[in-house]
Protein backbone atom coordinates (compact mmCIF):
# COMPACT_ATOMS: atom_id res chain seq x y z
CA UNK A 1 0.00 0.00 0.00
CA UNK A 2 1.51 3.45 -0.94
CA UNK A 3 1.24 6.29 0.95
CA UNK A 4 -1.38 9.19 0.56
CA UNK A 5 -0.61 12.60 1.31
CA UNK A 6 -3.03 15.44 3.10
CA UNK A 7 -3.56 18.56 4.58
CA UNK A 8 -4.48 18.89 8.09
CA UNK A 9 -7.57 21.09 8.17
CA UNK A 10 -7.74 21.46 11.83
CA UNK A 11 -5.21 21.14 15.06
CA UNK A 12 -7.37 21.15 18.51
CA UNK A 13 -5.35 20.74 21.38
CA UNK A 14 -6.73 18.74 24.00
CA UNK A 15 -4.29 18.81 26.97
CA UNK A 16 -1.07 19.98 27.02
CA UNK A 17 0.25 16.57 25.68
CA UNK A 18 -2.49 15.55 23.31
CA UNK A 19 -3.63 16.94 19.91
CA UNK A 20 -6.87 16.26 17.36
CA UNK A 21 -5.45 16.41 13.81
CA UNK A 22 -8.27 16.17 11.52
CA UNK A 23 -7.14 16.15 7.86
CA UNK A 24 -8.97 16.97 4.22
CA UNK A 25 -9.31 13.54 3.49
CA UNK A 26 -11.62 10.64 4.47
CA UNK A 27 -10.46 6.80 4.71
CA UNK A 28 -12.67 3.52 4.75
CA UNK A 29 -11.78 1.99 7.95
CA UNK A 30 -12.96 0.22 10.94
CA UNK A 31 -13.27 1.06 14.26
CA UNK A 32 -9.49 0.06 15.82
CA UNK A 33 -7.94 -0.06 12.57
CA UNK A 34 -4.89 2.46 12.60
CA UNK A 35 -2.97 4.17 10.32
CA UNK A 36 0.71 4.45 9.81
CA UNK A 37 1.40 8.23 10.19
CA UNK A 38 4.94 9.34 7.86
CA UNK A 39 7.21 11.96 8.25
CA UNK A 40 9.68 11.66 5.04
CA UNK A 41 13.11 11.43 6.94
CA UNK A 42 11.84 11.02 10.51
CA UNK A 43 9.69 8.00 10.83
CA UNK A 44 6.89 6.25 10.10
CA UNK A 45 4.40 5.04 13.18
CA UNK A 46 0.92 3.64 14.04
CA UNK A 47 -1.57 6.11 15.04
CA UNK A 48 -5.38 4.71 15.50
CA UNK A 49 -8.25 6.12 13.25
CA UNK A 50 -10.06 8.20 15.64
CA UNK A 51 -12.62 9.46 13.24
CA UNK A 52 -12.83 8.00 9.38
CA UNK A 53 -14.80 11.03 7.33
CA UNK A 54 -12.86 13.29 7.85
CA UNK A 55 -9.86 11.32 8.98
CA UNK A 56 -8.96 12.15 12.27
CA UNK A 57 -6.08 11.33 14.62
CA UNK A 58 -5.96 12.21 17.89
CA UNK A 59 -1.72 11.80 19.12
CA UNK A 60 0.09 12.00 22.69
CA UNK A 61 3.20 13.67 22.68
CA UNK A 62 5.62 10.97 24.08
CA UNK A 63 9.34 11.30 21.92
CA UNK A 64 10.68 12.28 18.51
CA UNK A 65 8.29 11.03 16.78
CA UNK A 66 4.98 12.46 18.37
CA UNK A 67 6.86 15.93 18.42
CA UNK A 68 7.84 16.39 15.26
CA UNK A 69 3.68 15.57 14.37
CA UNK A 70 3.25 18.16 17.01
CA UNK A 71 5.13 21.17 15.27
CA UNK A 72 2.79 20.61 12.30
CA UNK A 73 0.51 23.47 11.51
CA UNK A 74 -3.08 24.00 9.85
CA UNK A 75 -2.17 23.94 6.42
CA UNK A 76 0.72 21.18 6.01
CA UNK A 77 1.06 17.83 4.95
CA UNK A 78 1.00 14.75 6.61
CA UNK A 79 1.33 11.24 4.84
CA UNK A 80 -0.10 8.01 5.76
CA UNK A 81 -0.37 4.50 4.69
CA UNK A 82 -3.98 2.21 5.80
CA UNK A 83 -5.70 1.40 7.48
CA UNK A 84 -4.21 -1.81 9.06
CA UNK A 85 -4.98 -4.47 11.19
CA UNK A 86 -8.60 -5.81 12.23
CA UNK A 87 -10.37 -3.91 14.38
CA UNK A 88 -13.42 -4.09 16.68
CA UNK A 89 -16.65 -6.17 16.04
CA UNK A 90 -19.29 -5.43 16.69
CA UNK A 91 -22.19 -7.88 15.58
CA UNK A 92 -25.30 -9.26 17.86
CA UNK A 93 -24.65 -6.51 20.44
CA UNK A 94 -26.89 -4.02 22.03
CA UNK A 95 -25.76 -2.22 24.69
CA UNK A 96 -21.94 -2.10 25.42
CA UNK A 97 -19.17 -0.73 27.51
CA UNK A 98 -16.12 1.21 26.24
CA UNK A 99 -13.54 2.10 28.88
CA UNK A 100 -10.73 4.04 27.19
CA UNK A 101 -7.69 5.12 29.15
CA UNK A 102 -5.13 8.19 28.08
CA UNK A 103 -5.29 8.31 24.30
CA UNK A 104 -6.81 5.00 23.72
CA UNK A 105 -9.78 6.87 24.01
CA UNK A 106 -9.12 8.31 20.64
CA UNK A 107 -10.20 4.73 18.53
CA UNK A 108 -13.60 4.33 20.76
CA UNK A 109 -14.90 7.45 19.87
CA UNK A 110 -14.99 5.79 16.30
CA UNK A 111 -16.63 3.46 17.74
CA UNK A 112 -19.39 4.85 19.54
CA UNK A 113 -20.29 7.33 16.54
CA UNK A 114 -20.35 3.64 14.53
CA UNK A 115 -22.00 2.06 17.21
CA UNK A 116 -25.00 4.56 17.13
CA UNK A 117 -25.19 4.61 13.71
CA UNK A 118 -25.63 0.47 13.89
CA UNK A 119 -28.22 1.54 16.81
CA UNK A 120 -26.10 0.20 19.25
CA UNK A 121 -26.05 2.20 22.81
CA UNK A 122 -22.65 2.77 23.92
CA UNK A 123 -21.64 4.05 27.47
CA UNK A 124 -18.25 5.33 27.79
CA UNK A 125 -15.78 5.55 30.89
CA UNK A 126 -12.62 7.51 30.62
CA UNK A 127 -9.77 7.38 32.77
CA UNK A 128 -7.61 9.38 33.35
CA UNK A 129 -4.88 10.50 36.41
CA UNK A 130 -6.30 14.00 36.68
CA UNK A 131 -8.67 16.52 35.42
CA UNK A 132 -6.49 17.91 32.88
CA UNK A 133 -5.39 14.80 31.62
CA UNK A 134 -8.98 14.21 29.92
CA UNK A 135 -9.44 14.34 26.38
CA UNK A 136 -12.32 14.04 24.17
CA UNK A 137 -14.90 14.75 26.75
CA UNK A 138 -16.77 17.09 23.89
CA UNK A 139 -16.62 14.87 21.06
CA UNK A 140 -18.57 12.70 23.33
CA UNK A 141 -20.78 15.16 24.56
CA UNK A 142 -21.67 15.92 20.97
CA UNK A 143 -22.51 12.10 19.84
CA UNK A 144 -24.81 11.91 23.34
CA UNK A 145 -23.20 9.10 24.38
CA UNK A 146 -23.74 9.05 28.48
CA UNK A 147 -20.16 9.12 29.57
CA UNK A 148 -18.47 8.23 33.24
CA UNK A 149 -15.51 9.83 33.54
CA UNK A 150 -13.24 8.67 36.64
CA UNK A 151 -9.66 10.80 37.32
CA UNK A 152 -7.16 8.72 40.10
CA UNK A 153 -7.28 11.65 42.45
CA UNK A 154 -10.95 12.78 41.66
CA UNK A 155 -10.78 16.38 40.35
CA UNK A 156 -13.12 14.92 37.84
CA UNK A 157 -15.92 12.32 37.79
CA UNK A 158 -15.61 9.71 39.96
CA UNK A 159 -12.48 9.20 41.89
CA UNK A 160 -10.76 5.68 41.33
CA UNK A 161 -9.08 3.81 37.78
CA UNK A 162 -11.90 3.25 35.04
CA UNK A 163 -11.65 -0.22 35.75
CA UNK A 164 -13.16 0.53 39.31
CA UNK A 165 -15.84 2.71 37.34
CA UNK A 166 -16.37 -0.55 34.69
CA UNK A 167 -16.93 -2.69 37.35
CA UNK A 168 -19.67 -0.64 38.84
CA UNK A 169 -21.51 0.01 35.71
CA UNK A 170 -21.34 -3.82 35.22
CA UNK A 171 -22.91 -4.03 38.58
CA UNK A 172 -25.55 -2.11 38.15
CA UNK A 173 -26.30 -2.62 33.96
CA UNK A 174 -26.16 -5.72 31.95
CA UNK A 175 -23.90 -4.45 28.84
CA UNK A 176 -23.73 -7.37 26.37
CA UNK A 177 -19.98 -6.62 25.49
CA UNK A 178 -16.65 -4.58 26.74
CA UNK A 179 -14.37 -2.70 24.31
CA UNK A 180 -11.03 -0.97 25.66
CA UNK A 181 -8.48 0.76 24.76
CA UNK A 182 -5.57 2.04 27.19
CA UNK A 183 -2.61 0.75 29.43
CA UNK A 184 -2.71 -2.83 29.06
CA UNK A 185 -2.06 -3.41 32.98
CA UNK A 186 -5.22 -1.66 32.92
CA UNK A 187 -6.81 -4.08 30.03
CA UNK A 188 -5.88 -6.85 31.79
CA UNK A 189 -7.65 -5.70 34.95
CA UNK A 190 -10.55 -5.12 32.88
CA UNK A 191 -10.76 -8.33 31.27
CA UNK A 192 -10.83 -10.07 34.73
CA UNK A 193 -13.89 -7.85 35.57
CA UNK A 194 -15.64 -8.93 32.38
CA UNK A 195 -14.83 -12.18 32.89
CA UNK A 196 -16.39 -12.46 36.22
CA UNK A 197 -19.47 -10.52 35.51
CA UNK A 198 -19.64 -13.22 32.44
CA UNK A 199 -18.99 -9.90 29.64
CA UNK A 200 -16.90 -10.63 26.77
CA UNK A 201 -14.65 -8.19 26.12
CA UNK A 202 -12.49 -6.56 23.07
CA UNK A 203 -9.08 -5.19 23.65
CA UNK A 204 -6.85 -2.90 21.64
CA UNK A 205 -2.81 -3.72 22.59
CA UNK A 206 -0.17 -1.83 21.25
CA UNK A 207 3.45 -3.30 20.32
CA UNK A 208 6.36 -2.21 18.75
CA UNK A 209 4.98 -2.20 14.92
CA UNK A 210 7.07 -2.37 12.04
CA UNK A 211 5.88 -3.38 8.80
CA UNK A 212 1.90 -3.30 9.87
CA UNK A 213 1.01 -6.41 7.11
CA UNK A 214 1.96 -9.29 9.35
CA UNK A 215 5.08 -10.41 7.80
CA UNK A 216 7.95 -9.16 10.04
CA UNK A 217 7.40 -10.82 13.12
CA UNK A 218 8.33 -7.56 15.21
CA UNK A 219 4.92 -6.86 17.04
CA UNK A 220 4.49 -10.63 18.30
CA UNK A 221 2.89 -10.91 21.49
CA UNK A 222 3.76 -14.67 22.24
CA UNK A 223 2.40 -15.79 18.97
CA UNK A 224 0.07 -13.01 17.80
CA UNK A 225 0.95 -10.70 15.32
CA UNK A 226 -0.39 -7.82 16.77
CA UNK A 227 -0.28 -5.91 13.89
CA UNK A 228 -2.50 -7.82 11.63
CA UNK A 229 -3.86 -10.50 14.07
CA UNK A 230 -4.71 -7.35 15.75
CA UNK A 231 -4.51 -5.02 17.51
CA UNK A 232 -7.67 -5.96 18.74
CA UNK A 233 -8.11 -9.08 20.47
CA UNK A 234 -11.25 -11.09 22.19
CA UNK A 235 -9.99 -11.23 26.00
CA UNK A 236 -10.49 -15.01 25.40
CA UNK A 237 -7.74 -14.97 23.19
CA UNK A 238 -5.68 -13.18 25.16
CA UNK A 239 -6.39 -16.06 28.42
CA UNK A 240 -2.96 -18.40 28.90
CA UNK A 241 -1.05 -15.17 26.24
CA UNK A 242 2.28 -15.58 28.49
CA UNK A 243 3.64 -11.80 27.06
CA UNK A 244 -0.32 -10.30 27.44
CA UNK A 245 0.22 -7.58 30.43
CA UNK A 246 3.94 -8.40 31.12
CA UNK A 247 5.86 -8.47 28.64
CA UNK A 248 6.22 -6.35 24.99
CA UNK A 249 9.41 -6.26 22.68
CA UNK A 250 11.45 -2.98 21.56
CA UNK A 251 12.67 -2.46 18.39
CA UNK A 252 15.82 -4.91 18.67
CA UNK A 253 13.01 -7.30 19.41
CA UNK A 254 14.73 -7.92 22.73
CA UNK A 255 11.84 -7.95 25.67
CA UNK A 256 10.65 -5.45 28.61
CA UNK A 257 8.19 -5.71 31.43
CA UNK A 258 5.63 -3.47 31.07
CA UNK B 1 2.49 -39.95 -2.71
CA UNK B 2 5.26 -38.97 -0.63
CA UNK B 3 6.27 -35.11 -0.10
CA UNK B 4 9.13 -35.25 2.20
CA UNK B 5 12.60 -34.57 1.27
CA UNK B 6 15.67 -34.33 3.31
CA UNK B 7 18.70 -31.53 3.48
CA UNK B 8 21.97 -32.21 4.67
CA UNK B 9 20.61 -35.13 6.92
CA UNK B 10 17.57 -33.42 7.87
CA UNK B 11 13.67 -34.82 7.52
CA UNK B 12 11.27 -32.40 6.36
CA UNK B 13 7.83 -33.76 6.47
CA UNK B 14 6.96 -31.48 3.13
CA UNK B 15 9.60 -29.30 1.47
CA UNK B 16 8.19 -25.79 2.59
CA UNK B 17 10.53 -24.18 4.50
CA UNK B 18 9.80 -20.82 6.29
CA UNK B 19 12.43 -17.94 5.08
CA UNK B 20 14.37 -16.37 7.47
CA UNK B 21 13.11 -12.71 8.78
CA UNK B 22 9.67 -13.79 8.11
CA UNK B 23 7.79 -14.54 11.39
CA UNK B 24 10.77 -15.87 12.82
CA UNK B 25 10.96 -13.17 15.66
CA UNK B 26 9.63 -15.42 18.58
CA UNK B 27 9.70 -19.38 19.13
CA UNK B 28 5.84 -18.85 19.64
CA UNK B 29 5.60 -17.81 16.15
CA UNK B 30 7.76 -20.31 14.77
CA UNK B 31 5.66 -23.02 16.57
CA UNK B 32 2.19 -21.49 14.60
CA UNK B 33 3.79 -21.52 11.53
CA UNK B 34 4.80 -25.26 12.51
CA UNK B 35 1.06 -25.80 12.89
CA UNK B 36 0.16 -24.04 9.94
CA UNK B 37 2.11 -26.69 7.61
CA UNK B 38 5.82 -25.91 7.14
CA UNK B 39 7.92 -28.71 6.59
CA UNK B 40 10.98 -26.45 8.80
CA UNK B 41 10.83 -23.01 9.54
CA UNK B 42 14.05 -20.37 9.99
CA UNK B 43 14.60 -17.73 12.82
CA UNK B 44 15.10 -14.14 11.92
CA UNK B 45 18.49 -13.80 11.70
CA UNK B 46 20.67 -12.69 14.36
CA UNK B 47 24.23 -11.34 15.34
CA UNK B 48 26.38 -11.03 18.33
CA UNK B 49 24.85 -7.84 19.75
CA UNK B 50 21.00 -6.52 19.60
CA UNK B 51 20.30 -4.76 17.01
CA UNK B 52 16.88 -2.11 16.38
CA UNK B 53 17.15 -2.00 12.27
CA UNK B 54 16.22 0.65 10.51
CA UNK B 55 13.58 3.60 11.21
CA UNK B 56 10.04 3.03 9.41
CA UNK B 57 9.05 2.82 6.68
CA UNK B 58 10.91 -0.45 6.77
CA UNK B 59 8.48 -2.24 4.75
CA UNK B 60 5.61 -2.03 1.87
CA UNK B 61 3.80 -3.87 -1.03
CA UNK B 62 4.14 -1.38 -4.06
CA UNK B 63 1.70 -3.06 -6.14
CA UNK B 64 3.47 -6.30 -7.78
CA UNK B 65 5.83 -7.45 -4.50
CA UNK B 66 7.30 -5.98 -1.17
CA UNK B 67 9.91 -4.15 -0.77
CA UNK B 68 11.51 -4.31 2.61
CA UNK B 69 14.66 -2.63 4.56
CA UNK B 70 13.88 -4.20 8.60
CA UNK B 71 17.73 -3.65 8.58
CA UNK B 72 18.15 -7.03 10.54
CA UNK B 73 16.76 -6.01 13.51
CA UNK B 74 17.64 -8.45 16.35
CA UNK B 75 17.94 -9.24 20.02
CA UNK B 76 21.16 -10.39 19.94
CA UNK B 77 22.38 -14.18 20.46
CA UNK B 78 22.08 -14.01 24.01
CA UNK B 79 18.17 -13.75 23.90
CA UNK B 80 18.07 -15.36 20.15
CA UNK B 81 19.32 -18.97 21.91
CA UNK B 82 16.58 -19.09 25.03
CA UNK B 83 13.98 -18.11 21.50
CA UNK B 84 15.77 -21.08 19.94
CA UNK B 85 15.53 -23.66 22.48
CA UNK B 86 12.22 -22.77 23.14
CA UNK B 87 11.21 -23.21 19.12
CA UNK B 88 13.29 -26.08 19.04
CA UNK B 89 11.86 -28.17 22.02
CA UNK B 90 7.65 -27.50 21.15
CA UNK B 91 8.10 -26.50 17.15
CA UNK B 92 7.71 -30.79 16.46
CA UNK B 93 9.56 -29.67 13.09
CA UNK B 94 13.21 -29.19 12.10
CA UNK B 95 14.17 -25.42 13.30
CA UNK B 96 16.84 -23.91 11.29
CA UNK B 97 19.18 -20.67 13.00
CA UNK B 98 19.80 -18.00 10.79
CA UNK B 99 22.80 -16.02 11.59
CA UNK B 100 25.38 -13.01 10.53
CA UNK B 101 28.24 -11.26 11.69
CA UNK B 102 30.24 -8.38 10.55
CA UNK B 103 33.47 -11.06 9.98
CA UNK B 104 34.26 -14.34 9.52
CA UNK B 105 35.53 -14.81 12.99
CA UNK B 106 31.60 -13.42 14.39
CA UNK B 107 30.21 -15.70 12.08
CA UNK B 108 32.05 -18.40 13.61
CA UNK B 109 30.81 -17.12 17.00
CA UNK B 110 27.09 -16.41 16.35
CA UNK B 111 27.10 -19.49 15.15
CA UNK B 112 28.32 -21.53 17.87
CA UNK B 113 26.83 -19.92 20.21
CA UNK B 114 23.38 -20.64 18.26
CA UNK B 115 24.30 -24.64 18.28
CA UNK B 116 23.94 -24.66 21.97
CA UNK B 117 19.93 -24.37 20.79
CA UNK B 118 20.50 -27.35 18.81
CA UNK B 119 19.14 -26.48 15.91
CA UNK B 120 18.69 -28.97 12.96
CA UNK B 121 20.69 -26.31 10.74
CA UNK B 122 22.49 -23.26 10.68
CA UNK B 123 22.01 -20.88 7.82
CA UNK B 124 24.77 -18.05 7.75
CA UNK B 125 23.12 -14.56 5.40
CA UNK B 126 25.87 -13.69 3.95
CA UNK B 127 23.94 -11.89 1.82
CA UNK B 128 21.62 -8.94 3.15
CA UNK B 129 21.31 -6.31 0.42
CA UNK B 130 20.39 -3.62 3.52
CA UNK B 131 23.35 -4.08 5.80
CA UNK B 132 27.37 -4.19 4.23
CA UNK B 133 30.15 -5.86 6.24
CA UNK B 134 32.85 -4.48 8.59
CA UNK B 135 34.67 -1.59 6.49
CA UNK B 136 38.13 -3.09 6.97
CA UNK B 137 36.58 -6.01 4.60
CA UNK B 138 35.70 -2.82 2.05
CA UNK B 139 31.57 -2.59 3.50
CA UNK B 140 30.48 -4.75 0.45
CA UNK B 141 28.04 -7.21 0.65
CA UNK B 142 30.19 -10.73 1.45
CA UNK B 143 27.54 -12.77 -1.07
CA UNK B 144 29.37 -11.10 -4.05
CA UNK B 145 33.12 -12.40 -3.03
CA UNK B 146 33.39 -16.13 -3.58
CA UNK B 147 36.87 -15.94 -1.42
CA UNK B 148 34.85 -14.16 1.32
CA UNK B 149 31.90 -16.67 0.90
CA UNK B 150 34.49 -19.48 1.39
CA UNK B 151 36.33 -18.18 4.61
CA UNK B 152 33.12 -17.35 6.52
CA UNK B 153 31.82 -20.71 5.36
CA UNK B 154 35.42 -22.54 6.72
CA UNK B 155 35.51 -20.51 9.82
CA UNK B 156 32.10 -21.91 10.65
CA UNK B 157 32.81 -25.47 9.85
CA UNK B 158 35.73 -25.28 11.88
CA UNK B 159 33.56 -24.32 15.15
CA UNK B 160 30.02 -25.88 14.53
CA UNK B 161 29.10 -29.66 13.32
CA UNK B 162 25.12 -28.81 12.90
CA UNK B 163 25.39 -29.06 9.35
CA UNK B 164 25.00 -25.36 7.62
CA UNK B 165 23.49 -23.95 4.68
CA UNK B 166 24.98 -20.95 3.13
CA UNK B 167 22.27 -17.94 1.97
CA UNK B 168 23.89 -16.19 -1.24
CA UNK B 169 22.78 -13.09 -3.06
CA UNK B 170 21.20 -13.48 -6.42
CA UNK B 171 22.29 -9.68 -7.41
CA UNK B 172 25.94 -11.14 -8.67
CA UNK B 173 26.86 -12.54 -11.78
CA UNK B 174 28.79 -15.03 -9.93
CA UNK B 175 26.54 -16.73 -8.60
CA UNK B 176 27.38 -19.95 -9.75
CA UNK B 177 31.05 -19.14 -8.78
CA UNK B 178 30.38 -18.11 -5.00
CA UNK B 179 27.62 -21.20 -4.49
CA UNK B 180 30.65 -23.38 -6.06
CA UNK B 181 33.15 -21.77 -3.15
CA UNK B 182 30.33 -22.41 -0.27
CA UNK B 183 30.71 -25.96 -1.22
CA UNK B 184 33.93 -26.19 -1.77
CA UNK B 185 34.43 -24.84 1.74
CA UNK B 186 32.30 -27.31 3.33
CA UNK B 187 28.68 -25.54 2.87
CA UNK B 188 26.06 -28.78 3.42
CA UNK B 189 23.53 -26.92 1.50
CA UNK B 190 22.51 -23.62 -0.05
CA UNK B 191 20.03 -21.59 0.06
CA UNK B 192 18.97 -19.34 -2.87
CA UNK B 193 18.28 -16.63 -2.48
CA UNK B 194 18.00 -13.43 -0.17
CA UNK B 195 15.86 -11.05 -1.78
CA UNK B 196 16.77 -8.59 -4.77
CA UNK B 197 17.67 -5.49 -5.99
CA UNK B 198 18.44 -3.29 -3.71
CA UNK B 199 15.27 -1.46 -5.07
CA UNK B 200 13.54 1.79 -4.32
CA UNK B 201 10.33 3.38 -4.25
CA UNK B 202 9.54 6.28 -4.51
CA UNK B 203 6.55 8.46 -3.50
CA UNK B 204 5.59 10.70 -6.24
CA UNK B 205 3.83 13.23 -3.61
CA UNK B 206 6.51 14.00 -1.75
CA UNK B 207 9.27 12.94 -4.16
CA UNK B 208 11.03 10.66 -1.32
CA UNK B 209 12.02 7.11 -1.14
CA UNK B 210 9.20 5.82 0.96
CA UNK B 211 11.86 3.83 2.70
CA UNK B 212 13.97 4.99 5.25
CA UNK B 213 16.86 3.26 4.02
CA UNK B 214 15.73 4.80 0.52
CA UNK B 215 16.26 1.13 -0.74
CA UNK B 216 15.47 -2.28 0.15
CA UNK B 217 15.37 -5.80 -1.15
CA UNK B 218 12.44 -6.81 -3.32
CA UNK B 219 10.85 -10.39 -2.45
CA UNK B 220 7.41 -11.70 -3.32
CA UNK B 221 5.73 -12.77 -7.05
CA UNK B 222 7.78 -9.87 -8.63
CA UNK B 223 11.04 -11.84 -8.39
CA UNK B 224 10.19 -15.51 -8.97
CA UNK B 225 11.62 -15.92 -12.16
CA UNK B 226 14.39 -14.49 -11.04
CA UNK B 227 14.92 -16.48 -8.54
CA UNK B 228 13.96 -19.61 -10.33
CA UNK B 229 16.98 -18.79 -12.57
CA UNK B 230 19.38 -18.51 -9.84
CA UNK B 231 18.22 -21.68 -8.07
CA UNK B 232 18.66 -23.29 -11.71
CA UNK B 233 22.24 -22.10 -11.95
CA UNK B 234 23.10 -22.74 -8.26
CA UNK B 235 21.71 -26.31 -8.93
CA UNK B 236 24.10 -26.84 -11.99
CA UNK B 237 27.00 -26.39 -10.28
CA UNK B 238 26.78 -27.80 -6.73
CA UNK B 239 25.78 -31.00 -5.62
CA UNK B 240 24.91 -30.22 -2.12
CA UNK B 241 21.06 -29.77 -1.58
CA UNK B 242 19.50 -26.34 -2.53
CA UNK B 243 16.63 -24.41 -0.42
CA UNK B 244 15.02 -23.18 -3.58
CA UNK B 245 13.85 -19.09 -2.25
CA UNK B 246 12.06 -16.51 -3.78
CA UNK B 247 8.82 -15.48 -4.61
CA UNK B 248 7.00 -19.26 -4.04
CA UNK B 249 3.83 -18.24 -3.35
CA UNK B 250 1.66 -21.42 -4.57
CA UNK B 251 2.28 -25.03 -5.15
CA UNK B 252 3.31 -24.56 -8.81
CA UNK B 253 5.79 -22.02 -7.61
CA UNK B 254 7.22 -24.30 -5.78
CA UNK B 255 7.00 -27.22 -8.65
CA UNK B 256 9.00 -24.52 -10.95
CA UNK B 257 11.49 -24.65 -7.58
CA UNK B 258 12.42 -28.54 -6.97
CA UNK B 259 12.18 -28.74 -11.29
CA UNK B 260 14.69 -26.35 -11.59
CA UNK B 261 17.03 -28.36 -9.12
CA UNK B 262 15.67 -27.09 -5.19
CA UNK B 263 15.48 -29.62 -2.39
CA UNK B 264 13.61 -27.48 -0.35
CA UNK B 265 11.63 -24.41 -0.90
CA UNK B 266 11.67 -21.33 1.13
CA UNK B 267 8.41 -19.53 1.60
CA UNK B 268 8.53 -15.64 2.73
CA UNK B 269 6.30 -12.89 1.45
CA UNK B 270 3.68 -15.54 0.59
CA UNK B 271 2.94 -15.20 4.29
CA UNK B 272 1.66 -11.65 3.52
CA UNK B 273 -0.27 -12.62 -0.16
CA UNK B 274 -1.65 -15.62 1.08
CA UNK B 275 -1.79 -16.07 5.45
CA UNK B 276 -0.17 -18.11 7.34
CA UNK B 277 -2.07 -20.98 6.51
CA UNK B 278 0.17 -20.38 2.94
CA UNK B 279 2.52 -23.64 4.10
CA UNK B 280 -0.42 -26.10 4.53
CA UNK B 281 -1.87 -25.33 1.08
CA UNK B 282 1.65 -24.89 -0.87
CA UNK B 283 1.70 -28.75 0.72
CA UNK B 284 -1.47 -29.54 -0.65
CA UNK B 285 -1.12 -27.83 -4.17
CA UNK B 286 2.13 -29.47 -4.56
CA UNK B 287 -0.01 -33.29 -3.84
CA UNK B 288 -2.61 -32.31 -6.16
CA UNK B 289 0.18 -31.52 -9.23
CA UNK B 290 2.47 -34.45 -8.03
CA UNK B 291 -1.65 -36.53 -7.93
CA UNK B 292 -2.74 -35.32 -11.92
CA UNK B 293 0.85 -35.59 -13.66
CA UNK B 294 1.44 -39.26 -11.64
CA UNK B 295 4.58 -38.54 -9.93
CA UNK B 296 5.29 -40.29 -6.52
CA UNK B 297 8.04 -38.71 -4.99
CA UNK B 298 9.88 -34.96 -5.30
CA UNK B 299 13.13 -36.76 -6.56
CA UNK B 300 10.83 -37.71 -9.79
CA UNK B 301 10.13 -34.73 -11.07
CA UNK B 302 13.80 -32.59 -9.01
CA UNK B 303 15.89 -31.12 -11.12
CA UNK B 304 14.13 -32.41 -14.88
CA UNK B 305 14.58 -29.01 -16.12
CA UNK B 306 18.21 -29.38 -15.96
CA UNK B 307 18.26 -31.93 -18.73
C1 LIG C 1 -2.09 -0.05 17.00
C2 LIG C 1 -1.55 1.20 17.63
C3 LIG C 1 -2.33 2.34 17.67
C4 LIG C 1 -1.83 3.50 18.24
N1 LIG C 1 -2.64 4.61 18.26
C5 LIG C 1 -2.19 5.75 18.80
C6 LIG C 1 -3.02 6.92 18.83
O1 LIG C 1 -4.16 6.93 18.36
N2 LIG C 1 -2.51 8.03 19.39
C7 LIG C 1 -1.24 8.08 19.91
O2 LIG C 1 -0.83 9.12 20.39
N3 LIG C 1 -0.44 6.99 19.89
C8 LIG C 1 -0.88 5.83 19.36
N4 LIG C 1 -0.07 4.72 19.35
C9 LIG C 1 1.27 4.82 19.95
C10 LIG C 1 2.21 5.55 19.02
O3 LIG C 1 2.49 4.75 17.88
C11 LIG C 1 3.51 5.88 19.77
O4 LIG C 1 3.21 6.75 20.82
C12 LIG C 1 4.52 6.53 18.89
O5 LIG C 1 5.00 5.60 17.97
C13 LIG C 1 5.65 7.11 19.71
O6 LIG C 1 6.74 7.47 18.89
P1 LIG C 1 7.74 8.61 19.37
O7 LIG C 1 8.89 8.65 18.46
O8 LIG C 1 7.01 9.88 19.55
O9 LIG C 1 8.15 8.15 20.84
P2 LIG C 1 9.21 7.07 21.34
O10 LIG C 1 9.98 7.70 22.45
O11 LIG C 1 9.94 6.48 20.20
O12 LIG C 1 8.24 5.95 21.94
C14 LIG C 1 7.32 6.18 22.96
C15 LIG C 1 6.51 4.93 23.15
O13 LIG C 1 5.85 4.58 21.94
C16 LIG C 1 6.19 3.27 21.53
N5 LIG C 1 6.49 3.20 20.09
C17 LIG C 1 7.51 3.81 19.44
N6 LIG C 1 7.53 3.44 18.15
C18 LIG C 1 6.51 2.59 17.99
C19 LIG C 1 6.05 1.84 16.88
N7 LIG C 1 6.65 1.87 15.69
N8 LIG C 1 4.97 1.03 17.06
C20 LIG C 1 4.35 0.98 18.28
N9 LIG C 1 4.76 1.65 19.35
C21 LIG C 1 5.83 2.45 19.21
C22 LIG C 1 7.46 2.95 22.27
O14 LIG C 1 7.56 1.55 22.50
C23 LIG C 1 7.31 3.70 23.54
O15 LIG C 1 6.56 2.98 24.48
C24 LIG C 1 -0.54 3.54 18.80
C25 LIG C 1 0.25 2.38 18.76
C26 LIG C 1 -0.24 1.23 18.21
C27 LIG C 1 0.61 0.00 18.19
C1 LIG D 1 10.50 -8.58 5.88
C2 LIG D 1 11.62 -9.45 5.39
C3 LIG D 1 12.69 -9.69 6.25
C4 LIG D 1 13.74 -10.51 5.84
N1 LIG D 1 14.75 -10.75 6.72
C5 LIG D 1 15.72 -11.63 6.38
C6 LIG D 1 16.72 -12.00 7.32
O1 LIG D 1 16.74 -11.54 8.47
N2 LIG D 1 17.66 -12.90 6.93
C7 LIG D 1 17.67 -13.46 5.67
O2 LIG D 1 18.53 -14.28 5.39
N3 LIG D 1 16.72 -13.13 4.77
C8 LIG D 1 15.75 -12.24 5.09
N4 LIG D 1 14.77 -11.94 4.17
C9 LIG D 1 14.80 -12.56 2.83
C10 LIG D 1 13.89 -13.78 2.79
O3 LIG D 1 14.33 -14.78 3.68
C11 LIG D 1 13.83 -14.37 1.36
O4 LIG D 1 15.11 -14.81 1.00
C12 LIG D 1 13.33 -13.37 0.33
O5 LIG D 1 12.29 -12.56 0.88
C13 LIG D 1 12.81 -14.04 -0.94
O6 LIG D 1 11.76 -14.94 -0.68
P1 LIG D 1 10.18 -14.56 -0.76
O7 LIG D 1 9.94 -13.95 -2.09
O8 LIG D 1 9.48 -15.85 -0.53
O9 LIG D 1 9.94 -13.58 0.35
C14 LIG D 1 13.72 -11.09 4.55
C15 LIG D 1 12.65 -10.84 3.70
C16 LIG D 1 11.59 -10.04 4.09
C17 LIG D 1 10.45 -9.80 3.16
Amino acid sequence: MLPRRAKIKEIINDNGRVKTFVLDCSIIAKPGQYVMVWLPGIDEKPISVSRADPLTLTVANRGPFTSRLFDLKVNDFMSFRGPFGNGFALRTVKNILLVGGGYGVAPLRFLAETALQKNIRPTMIMGAKTASDVILEEAFSELKVKTIIATDDGSKGVKGTCVDAAREAMEKEKFNAVYSCGPEKMMAALAHECAKHGVRCQLSLERYIKCGIGVCGQCCCDGLRVCHDGPVFDARVLKGVEDFGRLARGPSGASHAL
Amino acid sequence: MDVSTTIAGVSLRNPTVLAAGILGTSADLLCRVAKCGAGAVTSKSCSLEARDGHPNPTMLDWGEGLINAIGLSNPGVEEEVKELKKAVGKSGVPVFASVFGKSPEEFAEVAARVAEAKPALVELNVSCPNVSSDSRLGGKIFAFDAKLVAKITDAVKNRVSTPISVKLSPNTPDLKEIAQAAEDAGADAITACNSFGPGMVIDVETGKPILSNRVGGVSGPAVKPLAVKCVYDVCSVVEVPVIGTGGVTNGRDAVEMIMAGATAVGVGSAVYYRGISVFARIDAEIKVFMDSHGYESLADFRAIAQQ
